[in-house]
């Protein structure tokens, strides 16, 4: 899922100075890892690099030292001994769709991909849940499982390609997240190997388990914690029906609205996503699902259960919606027509891809009653900035994807669509939302951290990031602004008889 | 035995936690947290020079129903908290025990404690547990530095989820002063199926067929005849029930379902609305088991092999969770409780008899102390609680 035109590249944003010693290494590090991964497992002639220059987030490319593709969790935890004992920096990736620049390399890394680990290992429908490799795209598992009326609930729109190692790694959503959670709340699971090559187990197929709750901690950790190479998900029955509702309003006021309506009745819809007018054009353009382009909002209403269940919430949500003034409304009758209704929501990004040669796309979560505000906010920047911005929006967890519109061609149009997202993000802060919903703080927001946190719960943070990876070699560059020495942060002061927080430098 | 501190106090402002924590920390001294005291007697603590209650910090900061996010001080208590949100006609969906009769305690739980503890009620098949529902939170580390984490909306993954670590850490890390978590809308119907004389074995396969079908449970749970004949329940045989609620229209149409799913299990009878609240209310409470003077365990199993712990451990079993929760009062001892539950792949806490937690070893062990030294280095917090091993 390329978001931007190769055009776009540039060199990446700041991230940790390279080593050159490391660099220039690259022979022993490609034999040492050849010794543990035989064959073509490992990529290092610079042409054979280039798929592994970069993720969703591909404005921003940069090849490592190689790439290597173990196959079993002894090769990973070698591998990963190996790094930590030479000082080598280590890049997890799955499918590599991030959309945070979550795998991408660093000139004086090593790749370590995942996609040998591809299989489905156990399927336990009496306990409802599968055990994968974390190579399995999030797709493949309700693929192992549907024959026999079960799924896996958190579907990412990159679902085809995304890995559930990659799932775990940044705490994938979805549409319908709000129902079922995100990936966190679907796990029950995992192995995971530490970068010394130590290799634990976090959960099983119990529902709690021992101790503090590492799984969790782990998931949406960005990588930079350990290597998962194993993942146990709880799978759910399929629900006996599902139908979808488009709904068409003259104002995203209307729109918004409604969806607090709907929740305030005691509703949560499998799905709840709203467009605005330009998204809901590109998509209709597209796609020609028979969008309602003359609509300023569109919502998609998803409702699934026993059908009894739909159609009485179908009933309830079209007097609703009357009363907040619907000028379009259509219920899906068939399987194919609700499929039909998603495809435009679905297919939004590339859609808007066909409109502007590139655009950015954002992720802030804000309280869902300040959509009006935040959108004529967004609206206002976009005029300031010159660029065009397209909303899509999961409307009941309040999760905002602004894309914005550019073309890298120009110059200076990515630099100012770079600081407009910002400005987005700010102001989703600033309204009491946060920078991430759903895609992950990776180099994207990285730099963002300090609107949301300060440094002293960075600190608390980057101590976990200790407690796992001491010499700080797991996808450094991530997620943190200034990543400080472990010693640094352990550190306990004592001042007048107190306990002293250390001066760290000022991020 | 539990050592008696020498001083309770309620500090009403974050800043009062911060300043008994860094206190504690120079001198070396130890600390107790609590927040309405009800759980104390799960576990062994070293010895601590300081109780510091939450009970002072008990303000309801922002309940915004509309976004499903309310923020609150951790003192608040769990019964205020239901009586608020269900005035919105919503819930805190994980279902939060008391145990307050079962463990004999005085005083009321707190959110605070309730999120330390990551204890759930019946409705974890189906909703999640505390932890699924705790967004964001600040607190005091064993540093004596606050810090904040998560957010206050219900979709964030901005940073590491130190929710979940917070979550079930029974106050060895920090000591949360704001709390948010997630509501959810109250069910408007509520309907239970009742199912008799199971083995439990054949009571964990019903569970098992009620859980693997489109039939939305939130609640399913198995009384062996022991657990069915005590107060209050005093069944004459083993009881299985099956809750499910939601939409009027929705209850009714799955149970019909649900009866015929089940029919080759025996005789299926109906709870109306008020005697499933009353029901599931007990299977919360382990009322069962209030005042039976044996050892009690919790054992979290893989839900279809929930029959197997107790049948490998003679004494007397009632099943919650479809089966993954199982609570046992024996007198095996307790390495061979935690043996046999570890074959099963699962885990063991105590609550009353023995020690709570499993000890730590290995490189897992290893790290979950590295864990702890990154928020309370010097050991200020519940001193040896989650350490001990039996």
């Amino acid at each position: 899922m390329a978001l931007h035109a190769v055009s776009a590249y540039r060199p990446p944003m700041k991230m940790p100075a390279p080593d050159p010693t490391l660099i220039a290494r690259k022979a022993e590090i490609v034999r040492a890892l050849s010794q543990i991964v035989p064959g073509e497992g490992v990529v290092s002639e610079p042409s054979d690099l280039v798929p592994f220059e970069s993720d969703g987030l591909s404005a921003y490319r940069q090849a490592p030292i190689a790439v290597v593709l173990p196959d079993t969790t002894d090769q990973v935890a070698r591998i990963l001994a190996w790094c930590q004992t030479n000082g080598v920096k280590v890049v997890p990736r799955g499918a590599g769709t991030s959309l945070s620049g979550g795998a991408l390399p660093l000139a004086d890394s090593v790749v370590v991909g995942l996609s040998k680990f591809n299989r489905v290992l156990e399927v336990d429908y009496a306990n409802r849940c599968a055990v994968v490799q974390p190579g399995v795209t999030n797709l493949a598992i309700t693929g192992a499982v549907e024959a026999k009326g079960f799924y896996y609930a958190p579907d990412p729109s990159s679902q085809i390609a995304c890995t559930i190692g990659g799932n775990v790694a940044e705490n994938s959503g979805g549409v319908h997240c709000l129902k079922y959670g995100l990936t966190t709340n679907n796990l029950l699971g995992c192995e995971l190997v530490l970068m010394s090559g130590e290799i634990v187990r976090l959960g099983g197929k119990a529902m709690d388990a021992d101790g503090y709750d590492l799984l969790g901690l782990v998931t949406g950790s960005e990588g930079l914690l350990g290597i998962v190479t194993e993942v146990t998900v709880r799978i759910l029955p399929k629900p006996a029906t599902a139908k979808a509702m488009l709904l068409g309003f003259h104002s995203v006021e209307e729109a918004g609205a409604l969806v607090g309506d709907i929740i305030a009745a005691g509703v949560i819809p499998a799905g709840l996503e709203m467009m605005d007018s330009p998204a809901i054009r590109a998509a209709e353009a597209f796609v020609g699902v028979g969008y309602p382009v003359d609509c300023a909002a569109l919502l998609i209403v998803e409702l699934d259960g026993p059908e009894a269940e739909c159609d009485e919430l179908v009933d309830l949500i079209r007097i609703m919606a009357a009363a907040r003034g619907v000028t379009f409304e259509r219920v899906s009758q068939s399987e194919a027509e609700r499929q039909a209704f998603w495809a435009g929501r679905k297919a939004a990004f590339p859609a808007v891809g066909r409109i502007a040669p590139d655009y950015f796309c954002m992720d802030g979560t804000i309280p869902r009653g300040k959509l009006p505000q935040v959108l004529g906010r967004i609206s206002e920047l976009g005029t300031q900035y010159g660029l065009g911005v397209a909303n899509v929006f999961h409307a009941g967890d309040g999760n905002l994807h602004p894309l914005i519109l550019y073309d890298a061609d120009i110059p200076g149009d990515l630099e100012k669509a770079e600081a407009f997202g910002a400005d987005i993000l700010k102001l989703c802060v600033a309204v009491g939302g946060v920078l991430t919903g759903e895609h992950g703080v990776g180099v994207e927001k990285r730099d963002l951290m300090g609107e949301m946190f300060d440094e002293t719960d960075l600190a608390c943070q980057q101590r976990v990031k200790c407690a796992f990876d001491p010499g700080l070699l797991l996808n450094p560059g991530k997620v943190f602004p200034v990543l400080h020495r472990c010693a640094e942060l352990g550190r306990v002061h004592v001042h007048r008889g107190k306990l002293a927080f250390p001066d760290l430098p000022r991020f | 035995m539990r050592n008696v501190p020498i001083r309770t106090i309620s500090p009403a402002t974050p800043d009062a936690v911060v300043h008994a924590v860094a206190e504690a920390g120079a001198k070396g001294r130890h600390i107790e947290v609590i927040g309405g005291g009800t759980k104390r007697a799960i576990g062994v603590l070293g010895a601590a020079d300081l109780v510091v209650s939450t009970a002072g910090l008990n303000r309801v900061i922002d309940y915004a129903p509309d976004e499903l996010v309310l923020t609150a001080q951790p003192g608040v208590r769990i019964a205020d908290l239901e009586t608020l949100v269900a005035g919105c006609g919503q819930m805190l969906a994980f279902e939060p025990p008391r145990l307050t009769r079962l463990l004999g305690a005085q005083g009321e739980p707190t959110l605070g404690g309730v999120l330390a503890t990551n204890l759930s009620g019946p409705r974890r098949v189906r909703a999640g547990a505390a932890r699924d529902h705790f967004l964001g939170f600040e607190a005091v580390s064993g540093r004596g530095e606050v810090f904040k984490a998560g957010g206050k909306v219900v979709k964030n993954v901005t940073g590491y989820d130190l929710m979940k670590l917070m979550a079930g850490s029974w106050g060895t890390l920090a000591i949360l002063t704001e709390v948010t978590i997630k509501v959810l809308p109250a069910p408007r119907a509520e309907t239970s199926l009742l199912m008799f004389g199971l083995t439990d074995e054949a009571a964990c396969e019903a569970m098992g067929v009620a859980m693997n079908g489109p039939f939305d449970v939130s609640g399913a749970a198995h009384l062996p005849a022991f657990a069915a004949g005590a107060a209050p329940l005093k069944a004459a045989m083993a009881v299985t029930a099956l809750r499910l609620d939601g939409f009027e229209s929705s209850v009714a149409s799955r149970i019909e379902a649900l009866v015929a799913a089940l029919k080759s299990f025996g005789r299926i009878e109906r709870l109306d609305a008020a005697h499933s609240r009353e029901f599931w209310g007990q299977i919360r409470e382990l009322d069962a088991f209030v005042g039976d003077p044996r050892p009690l365990w919790r054992l979290s199993l893989p839900p279809a092999d929930g029959w197997r712990g107790p049948h490998q451990l003679p004494g007397d079993a009632l099943y919650d969770w479809a089966g993954g929760q199982v609570w046992l009062l024996t007198d095996v001892p307790a390495q061979q409780v935690r043996a046999v539950v570890h074959s099963l792949g699962g885990h063991a806490l105590c609550l009353r008899g023995g020690e709570a937690f499993t000890g730590r070893s290995g490189s897992l062990g290893a790290l979950q102390a590295r864990v702890k030294a990154a928020f309370d280095p010097l050991g200020v917090l519940n001193p040896g609680r989650m350490e001990a091993g039996a």
